[in-house]
């Protein structure tokens, strides 16, 4: 929180100063980025998990923009997440294996059903607003399962065939071209968050996040920038999803299903809301964490996500992230 | 043609009748703190296996778990409210939402420890098993018995609101909390009160649904949609608006499931998002 200063008003820094201080890179996240090269040398094993991880994160950081910086609470954006992995993996069934523009349809797939479901979801709140993302899902669910001879129904989406990626890498079963793509596209959308979440846009809604009643009356409105967000964050979850159709070369249900949802949120309660590097920490952890105990039966390891979210709630409640910062010493201009 | 429709509406009646007893504590609560409970249905699991084990371990006859199964659900509830839910209650509704969600996680893999992932069926004494004819109609005596039992507790519930001293308090606090404190009442002791309550009806229910539906350690997760669309639906804190909600959505969802098995749970969903869009406050709510 870098805002809070004693000094005088005609000192303290203008509002672009302020936003520019924000946007500045600093040591430690140049230095997260490049360790997350670093499965490339360290561990060509795990390239599909560090895969996976990338795409979970670009999911997390897609419901971080709505969650954690527009206060808008979901619990089925796996909705779009399916809608961009379905986009991509029909595109390729029928015969255009071009990655690329697979991801461009995807994202436009999804941000077209972002942009009309917004129209609802802006409009409610509460716990009216939570029901109608869930069942928004749920009704996604229900008809990829019942459109069969598209989807594939429960068997999920076979026959995806690639082509090799930018004409040169093609997708192998070690995951290099895999995971240099998801990480690739991760840092791309992370830049553009970035730019969204540091620009005037961005702190309108965070100013939506606290007061969606105050905000029009300063010259924000609300709805609108909701909707705007929405449609955003929609387009991005898609491209994670045609991210990973793309690279698994299948798609089934459980990419549209609750339980994609409700993890992504449980990954960014993780590590922190409103903060950009939250989902993609707690993306990272709870990825490790559940292909570490993948032979544990999935009831107990839910019994420890459980109770994981319970104490993050009561005790760290910023996340990991925001525990941490909390214990460092605070820097002046800190994101 | 009519006998099979008679059928489908008694059936759906019944079927909204359990769901009624399993929700209509939540809607209270949420009502009352605007506290959003996704526990609750694991509260009705709770109850669901003091049933089971009562019956299995004790040799209790069925009805005579049915209070068990309230009273133990009751204590369990107040336990968690005084101690973890309460915390919460000037807290977001994602932080509310995220406790309530690890607490159903956590019951959920507690109960596969303890019963294992399948199907605990249980065993219903004779003179509810069976059905009654009437007027060519056959009418399943279970389902009969459920009628008979969420009736006396809306004829209950709604007694006990309208005209007792301690109903006349939760009405107070839910219509204006703010109001209420100044007026002397003890909202936090009310709402403590309610919760047991609440958590109990949905011990019943709980209890009350291994013979229509199943008992696994899903079920806390699984009905806790349908709760939610009850609750939204019927609107906050209305009872009458509950058990309209209930009945309508349990005849809606037997008649759908009989009639268009092709659209599933599918049609459900959809009447939900179009409610809740036209009405964000339910069907029956007041504000």
């Amino acid at each position: 929180m870098p805002a809070i200063r004693t000094t005088p008003a005609d000192t303290a820094p203008g509002p672009q100063a302020f936003l520019a201080a924000q946007t500045r890179w600093r040591l430690v996240e140049i230095l997260f980025w490049l360790a997350l090269l670093s499965p490339f040398f360290l561990l060509p094993t795990y390239l599909t998990l560090a895969s996976q991880i990338a795409i979970t994160a670009l999911f997390a950081l897609s419901v971080d923009l709505i969650l954690g910086y527009a206060g808008i609470i979901t619990l089925g954006h796996a909705l779009f997440f399916g809608i961009g992995a379905y986009t991509a993996g029909l595109v390729a069934k029928w015969g255009w294996g071009e990655a690329i523009s697979g991801l461009v349809l995807a994202a436009l797939a999804a941000g077209f059903v972002g942009y009309v479901t917004g129209f609802i979801i802006t409009r409610v709140h509460h716990l009216a607003l939570i029901m109608i993302t869930l069942g928004l899902g749920l009704v996604a669910v229900e008809a990829a399962n019942s459109a069969s001879w598209l989807t594939g129904g429960a068997d999920g989406l076979q026959g995806v065939r690639m082509w090799k990626l930018l004409g040169t890498f093609e997708f192998d079963l070690w995951g290099y071209s895999a995971y240099g793509y998801s990480l690739g596209a991760l840092f791309v959308f992370f830049l553009i968050s970035r730019r969204i979440v540091h620009s005037p846009f961005g702190l309108s809604l965070r100013g939506i996040r606290e007061n969606l009643d105050r905000m029009p009356a300063i010259g924000a409105p609300s709805r609108a920038r909701l909707h705007k967000i929405y449609v955003i964050s929609a387009a991005m979850a898609g491209v994670a999803g045609a991210l990973l159709a793309q690279t698994t070369e299948t798609v089934s249900l459980e990419t549209l299903g609750f339980q994609r949802s409700a993890d992504v949120v449980i990954m960014l309660i993780l590590g922190g809301t409103g903060r950009l590097y939250g989902g993609i920490v707690g993306a990272i952890i709870f990825m490790i964490a559940r292909d570490q105990l993948a032979d544990m039966n999935p009831q107990y390891w839910y019994f420890w996500i459980g109770l994981l979210l319970v104490a993050v709630v009561l005790f760290l409640s910023n996340g990991i992230l925001g525990g941490l910062d909390r214990l460092l010493p605070r820097r002046r201009g800190d994101a | 043609m009519t006998t099979q429709i008679v059928g489908i509406l008694f059936d759906g009646l019944a079927f909204g009748m359990l769901l009624f007893v399993l929700s209509v504590g939540l809607s209270v609560t949420l009502g009352l703190m605007n506290f959003i409970n996704l526990a609750h249905g694991s509260f009705a699991m709770i109850g669901g296996y003091v049933t089971l084990t009562l019956m299995r371990e004790g040799g209790w006859p069925f009805l005579a778990t049915l209070p068990a199964a309230f009273v133990i659900t009751a204590l369990i509830s107040v336990a968690f409210e005084r101690t973890l839910f309460r915390r919460l209650y000037r807290s977001t509704a994602l932080n509310q939402v995220l406790l309530t969600i690890g607490l159903v996680f956590v019951s959920a893999a507690i109960a596969a420890y303890f019963y294992g992932t399948v199907q605990q069926p249980i065993q219903v004494p004779d003179y509810l098993r069976g059905s009654h004819e009437i007027a060519g109609v056959s009418f399943a005596t279970y389902r009969l018995f459920l009628l008979v039992v969420a009736l006396f507790l809306v004829a209950l519930l709604i007694g006990g609101l309208e005209y007792t001293r301690f109903g006349a308090r939760i009405r107070a606090a839910v219509d204006d909390q703010r109001m209420a404190r100044g007026l002397g009442i003890d909202v936090d002791s009310v709402f403590a009160v309610t919760f047991a309550l609440g958590s109990g009806l949905a011990g019943l229910g709980g209890a009350l649904a291994i013979e229509i539906v199943g008992l696994d350690p899903s079920f806390g997760f699984h009905y806790l949609v349908f709760m939610l669309i009850v609750v939204a639906v019927g609107g906050l804190g209305s009872v009458g608006g509950s058990f309209a909600a209930a009945a309508l959505l349990g005849i809606f969802d037997v008649a759908g499931k009989y009639y268009v098995p092709a659209l599933g749970s599918f049609l459900i969903y959809i009447v939900l998002i179009v409610l809740l869009f036209v009405r964000p406050r339910g069907l029956f709510g007041k504000r």
